[in-house]
Parts: structure tokens; sequence; C-alpha cells
């Protein structure tokens, strides 16, 4: 017969006489009520928020999440070419992915995992650039520095401390930054997740975490990965704030991070955002979906498309007609074509490549290896190989740069 | 080869082609069948099969309770695993890559591997760690990764491979049934390699730490295990040509280690490469040379040579074909065997 409060708690008489004074490190240190998530996701459209909405938030984000879902679908096109690898689709998780990139300032860092391959481009990433590593020919396509993207990253959750470890530098050196880490449902399930939350709050540090929450992990749904009442009540026993939001809702998505970002940047700490959306592709391409979950699901959540979302505010507000809706749409296909035409041409690899930036100096064991590759590539197509044939075998020869 | 099988009841079974994916699933099915204390657990086992389809039916048949969709965390697998174990299950894990097994280490290494020593046998572990492992299928990165010389370097960890489709079957069966943990590795690029195999049990299960000639030779022994034992029967097939007649051991078990099988090929033939895919610098192939010269030594004609990847991570696909160890490569150091002649 348990009771919600603990002033319930049957006392034998004397017994409290017993009990010690708790030392001050052993109470509470933070009121969790503050920090608990509202039980239903923050939602601005088909709210009396939506008509509150900044018009050009509105349609900057419809103009992204337009061509955002247009990349998707290019990039699973190129799958089926043969073009990719592989390629693990955000098609409907549009609004988290374009909100991440939105509300960062340029010095702020993302860090990205594998599917947020659209969260890098709508931070400016050169699409070709984002896809290497899904193409193949190289692990990391760009130069995190240039555009603050950390490499996208595959092993689940462990971006998350490095994403932790960034922030609290550029804190201990008196930078205004924010790193923003996403991670998937099934991640927040890893060691790596409670890990870095565990030291994001005790160092204060300004990162925000968002998961989104997709519904499935490959083929296990969130039942069979947390008991929790939600992911972002997680938050709470590591001391930060839990936020739930409609991940389809892209204005939602955005006021959220933008206010866990602004928190972080002020001094506030991090947050854990849970963004409820649904993945309408499978796993990847090479995923059998309909192994694990019906047709009707994926149906019912068709009618909670966020760009079908959006779209239906802007028309009700007069923000959006035709030839504007037009507009967007001709752009996506432009961005498309291109990258389709890109993606088109072979890349042009050295595979002598393979021995630079192992080390910063190669060690005489590379060199030997690199002297036996080119001595293969040279029999293979004798022109072909390009090779100065200086250098050989010593430390750091003659390949340059792996990119 | 393989031919029609005698079941243990004694009925022929016929062979007809099998996958090595085929024939590891049976070998799961046939141990959960055999005995109540076989759990199998990981990622998508269940429902989904496993990403590589190797469950595939396992919860079906056996139910959710042995064979278990965990949540995403590979620590959690393997610890959880340890504390069934020590109640009494056999746990049959499934780690979903190769480079995804190492959130698991810790438990691997400080836990699982030294249980059986540091409670002076009281409580052994028989826990079967399945990692599908190296390259050759077009992996993005962490996907191809080939561990092994870590888990050899860990006492207490027996390490196997399968190399055909009657291996996946016998090695996983007698993993399963070792009363001490083993780490099965699974070369993914011959999952969908094909074999006449009779779909009923053998009626022996190999024991573990057994290497078998797979090519008699006499003119230069070929080491290798796992995915690189079809390179080197291709290569040892292509030697021919230039009258070297190459014996291929596949070693199957990496840990124990079978000096006997191996040393009685070295020493007949006189030269001996050592084949694998893993790195080479550190790698097994330098325990594997060390070993064949310490106790052939005034047999061998030549050093023990070692045809390895490249001491770099593991390449991205497009470039992986440069990295992996292939015939051409094993031919070129077949050929340095003329020791005597080169010096
Ligand atoms: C440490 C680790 N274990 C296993 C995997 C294999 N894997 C890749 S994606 C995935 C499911 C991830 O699900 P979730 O975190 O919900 O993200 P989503 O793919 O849905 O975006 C798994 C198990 C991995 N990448 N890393």
């Amino acid at each position: 017969m348990r009771k919600s409060s603990s002033t319930t708690v049957q006392e034998l008489p004397g017994s409290a006489a017993y009990r010690p004074t708790p030392p001050p490190a052993w109470r509470p240190r933070t009121d969790p009520a503050p920090l608990l998530p509202d039980p239903e996701p923050f939602r601005v459209l088909g709210t009396a928020a939506a008509a509150a909405a900044d018009p050009e938030l509105l349609l900057t984000l419809y103009t992204q999440l337009v061509r955002g879902r247009r990349y998707n679908t290019q990039a699973t096109a190129l799958t089926k070419q043969g073009r990719l690898a592989v390629y693990p689709s955000s098609t409907g998780q549009e609004a988290c992915e374009v909100a991440a990139a939105l509300v960062l300032r340029e010095q702020d860092w993302l860090f990205p995992s594998y599917r947020d391959t659209l969260a890098a481009v709508a931070r400016g990433l050169d699409p070709v650039q984002a896809l290497t590593l899904l193409r193949g020919d190289w692990h990391t396509g760009y130069d995190p520095y240039e555009h603050r993207i950390a490499p996208l990253c595959t092993p689940l959750a462990t971006q998350l401390p490095h994403a932790v470890g960034l922030a609290h530098a550029a804190r201990l050196k008196g930078d205004d930054v924010v790193a923003l880490a996403l991670v998937g449902d099934g991640g927040t399930s890893e060691g790596d997740f409670h890990e870095a939350l565990n030291f994001a709050a005790v160092w204060r540090a300004p990162v925000v975490f968002l998961v989104q929450n997709n519904g499935f992990a490959i083929s296990v749904p969130l039942a069979k990965q947390t008991a929790a009442p939600s992911l972002a009540h997680k938050a709470v026993g590591y001391g930060m704030p839990g936020r739930l939001v409609d991940g389809n809702d892209a204005p939602a998505v955005h006021q959220v991070l933008s206010e866990a970002v602004e928190r972080a940047r002020s001094g506030g700490g991090p947050t854990l955002v849970e963004a409820v959306t649904y993945r309408m592709d499978a796993h990847t391409n090479a995923d059998d979906a309909t192994r694990y979950r019906g047709d009707a699901d994926v149906e019912t959540w068709r009618e909670h498309d966020p760009i079908l979302l959006l779209e239906r505010e802007l028309t009700a507000r007069g923000l959006l007609d035709d030839g504007h809706r037009r507009t967007v749409a001709d752009g996506a296909e432009e961005m498309a074509a291109l990258l389709r035409e890109r993606m088109n041409a072979d890349p042009v690899l050295d595979p002598m490549d393979l021995f630079a930036e192992v080390y910063a100096e190669r060690t005489g064991q590379l060199g030997e290896q690199a002297d036996l590759l080119r001595a293969e590539l040279a029999a293979e197509a004798p022109e072909a190989t390009g090779d100065p044939g200086a250098g050989a075998g010593g430390p750091r020869g003659d390949e340059g740069d792996a990119r | 080869m393989t031919t029609a099988m005698t079941t243990a009841a004694g009925t022929a079974a016929p062979a007809k082609p099998a996958t090595m994916a085929q024939a590891l699933r049976r070998a799961l099915r046939d141990a959960m069948a055999d005995d109540p204390a076989v759990h199998v657990l990981g990622e998508d086992v269940g429902t989904l099969g496993g990403v590589f389809r190797i469950t595939d039916g396992l919860a079906a048949e056996f139910g959710d309770d042995r064979c278990t969709d965990t949540p995403l965390a590979e620590a959690g697998i393997l610890g959880a695993a340890v504390g069934m174990a020590m109640y009494g299950l056999r746990p049959v894990v499934e780690m979903q890559f190769d480079a995804f097994a190492y959130p698991a280490f810790e438990q691997l290494f400080s836990h699982v591997a030294r249980m059986r020593n540091r409670t002076r046998g009281a409580m052994p572990l028989p826990i079967t760690v399945r990692v599908p492992y190296g390259g050759g299928i077009g992996g993005v990165e962490h996907h191809s990764d080939s561990s092994e010389a870590y888990y050899m370097a860990t006492p207490g960890l027996q390490v196997v491979t399968p190399a055909t489709v009657d291996d996946a079957y016998g090695l996983l069966r007698a993993a399963i049934a070792s009363d001490d943990p083993v780490v099965f590795l699974e070369p993914k690029r011959l999952y969908w390699s094909k074999a006449d195999w009779s779909p009923d049990a053998p009626a022996a299960v190999a024991p573990l730490g057994r290497a078998a000639v797979r090519r008699r030779g006499s003119s230069a022994t070929l080491i290798t295990y796992g995915p690189s034992v079809p390179v080197c029967l291709e290569a040892a097939e292509a030697a021919t040509a230039e009258g070297w007649d190459l014996e291929v051991v596949d070693l199957r078990s990496l840990v124990p280690f079978d000096d006997e099988t191996v040393c009685a090929s070295v020493r007949r033939t006189g030269r001996a490469v050592v084949v694998h895919e893993a790195t080479g610098f550190g790698g097994p192939g330098g325990e594997i040379a060390a070993r064949v010269t310490e106790r052939c030594f005034h047999h061998l004609e030549a050093p023990v040579l070692r045809v390895t990847g490249f001491d770099i991570p593991y390449p991205p696909p497009m470039l992986e074909r440069h990295h992996l160890p292939g015939v051409d490569r094993v031919l070129d150091a077949v050929a340095r065997l003329q020791w005597e002649a080169a010096n």
C-alpha cells in the first residue's frame, strides 16, 4: 500500500530520535519538479501559439523541410542506383534535422549520428561531402572545423560524451559555444548516453541532447527499449531539465531547441529534449521493415507529416500560395538534380591515401606497406598511379593529405 | 568436401546446398532444442531474426524469453549474460557487428574471461559471444573490423572462427556446449557461401582447438582461418601453375591453438605463410609465426612470412580491396619463400 507522499511513512514511536540528520551532501540538491517534462509533447501547430509564430521563421522552416524531404528521397534513389553503399533516411524526421541546424549559431557545434546527414546539410555542409561516408570513399568527407560539425557517428551514443567535452572545453576557454548532440531512441540505452548526461549535468556543460524518438531501433520498438514514462524523463535523474516536443511540428522543435540552446549559452547547463517522431522509411535501404511493423502504422503517421502540418498552418494564415509553393518545390528539385549529377560521377580515389594520416609521422612499417601497394598498383596500370616514385618507404612520404 | 552425414539416429540425411548462415541458424536452433538452458539474446535477434537473419525463427519457436530482443547496450547484454550464466543458463549473445562489440569489452575482459580463474573454478561462465567480423562486404566505417587479436590476447577466452558450412554448425554447437566462454567470430563475407550440407545434425561435433588441413601439399604451408581460407585455397590452386604444391591449414580455433597440426604440416613442407585480414603489426600472425619458429626452426627453409591487412584503421569500402590480402599478395609471399635463391 504505497502512497505518493513521503509523509505517509509510518514511524514507530521514538524511532525518529535514532535517525541521523543527513549531512548536506546527502540531500537532493535540486527540486525535481521543474526538471520534469510535461506529459504531452509541446506543440505549436494547431494551437493558439501558431498564430503568434514569426511568419519568416515558418517560411524558412517550410523551405528547409521541403528541401530536406527532397534530399532524403534523392539520397534513397542513389542507393538504388548503387551510388551510395547505404542511406539511413530521415524521411518523416526532417523537422528535427532542420531545426537542429537552424537553432545553432556559427560558433556552435553539431554532433550528428549516421542518420543526421540532413542536419549537417541544413547547417551548410556540401551534400556530396556529407554523403562521403555513406558512398564509401572516405569515413568523413569534410573538415569538421569548417562548419563545426563532428564526424557523422556510427557507433551509437559515442558522440555524446564528445559533445560534453567540447562544450566543457569551450566554456573553460571562456568561449560562447553550445554543442548540440543528436541521438536516437535506441541510443539512449547505451552506457555512453548515461555517462554523457551525467557529466554534462555535473559540469553544467553548455550542451543540448536531442533524442529523435522515431519509434524503433532497427526492429526494436520503444516499449522494448525503455520502461521510462518518456525518454525526456531520464533527464531528471541526472539533474537536468527534460523537454518533450512533437518532433513533426517544426516550429515547436525549433522553439524548444532554441530555448535549450540559449539556456546552455547563458550558463544554465544542459537540457535533454525528446522529439517524438516516426521513421517513415526502413532503418536503411538494407532493412526490411515489414518484418516488424505494419503498413497501417506508417499510414497513420502520414497524417502527421511535418511538411503537411506546416503547410496547413501557412495556408490557413495566407502565408503560402501556389506560386510560392511551386518556387520552393522548384528550388528543392534543382538541389536534387545537382546532387544527382554530382553523385553520378565516380569519385577519383588514390589508394595510396590509405597510408596518409594514420599518424602525424608515418611509421617505417607503413612506409614498407605503402611500397608494396605502390608496386601492386604500378603492375595493375603502369601509367595510372601518378606516383612520382620518390621517397620510398620513409616517414611521411609523397602521398600528402588523405583528402 | 561434405558428403551425406549419418545422424545420431542413424538415418542418412541427404546433403543439399546450404549457406553458412543457415548452418549457424540450425546450430542455434538445435542447441536450444537440446538444452533448455540455452538462451539467445541481443539487438534485433527476435522479430527481425538478427540483421543477418542468423536467429530467424528462434523467438517464434522458443518464445521471447529464450530468444530476447534486448535494449540497445552491448555492455548490458554481455553483463546480463554473466549473471544469467552465474545462475545456470547458457547464454548465446549476438553482437551486431565487430566494431559494436567494443562497448562490451569491459565485461568481456574484466569478468567473462576471468570468472573461472578468480573463483578458483567455482563459477565458470559458459557464454558464447557471436561476433560477425571482417570486411569484404562493402560495409561503411565500423562494419568490417577484425578484432581477433584483442580476444586472443585475453587469457580465459576461447576464440573460434569457422570457414566452412560444416564447421559453422559443428563449431557453434561445440562453442555453446563448452563450459568456458567462447568468442565465436563469424566471417560475414562467408555468410552466403554455400556447400552441400546435411540439414541434420552431424553426429560428431568438432572439438574446439583442432585445426583442419583443407588441402594437402608438400612445398609450403599456408596457415589461415575464417575469411582468408577460401583466398588461400584459391591461391594454392593458382600456385600449381608455378610448380608450388601448397598445403592449406585452417586453424578454426585461434585459442586454444593447435600447435600439433600446424607444426606437423610445417615440418613436412619446411615453409610457411600466415594469412589473415586483421592488421599485421601486433596481429594474430605474429604469435603464430613465433610459435612455428620456436617449434620448427630446424625444419624451416625460410622465415615464416605474414600476409595481412595493412596497419591502418579499416578503410572505406571503395578502397578495401587494396587492404584485404588477396590471392596475388599470397602468391607473392609464396614466391618470397625461395629464401636461398633470394639471399
Ligand atoms: C554501439 C552500437 N551498437 C549497435 C549498432 C548497430 N545499429 C546501428 S543503428 C541501430 C539502431 C539505432 O536505433 P536508434 O538509436 O533508435 O536510432 P535510429 O536508427 O532509429 O535513428 C543499431 C542497433 C551501432 N551502430 N552501434
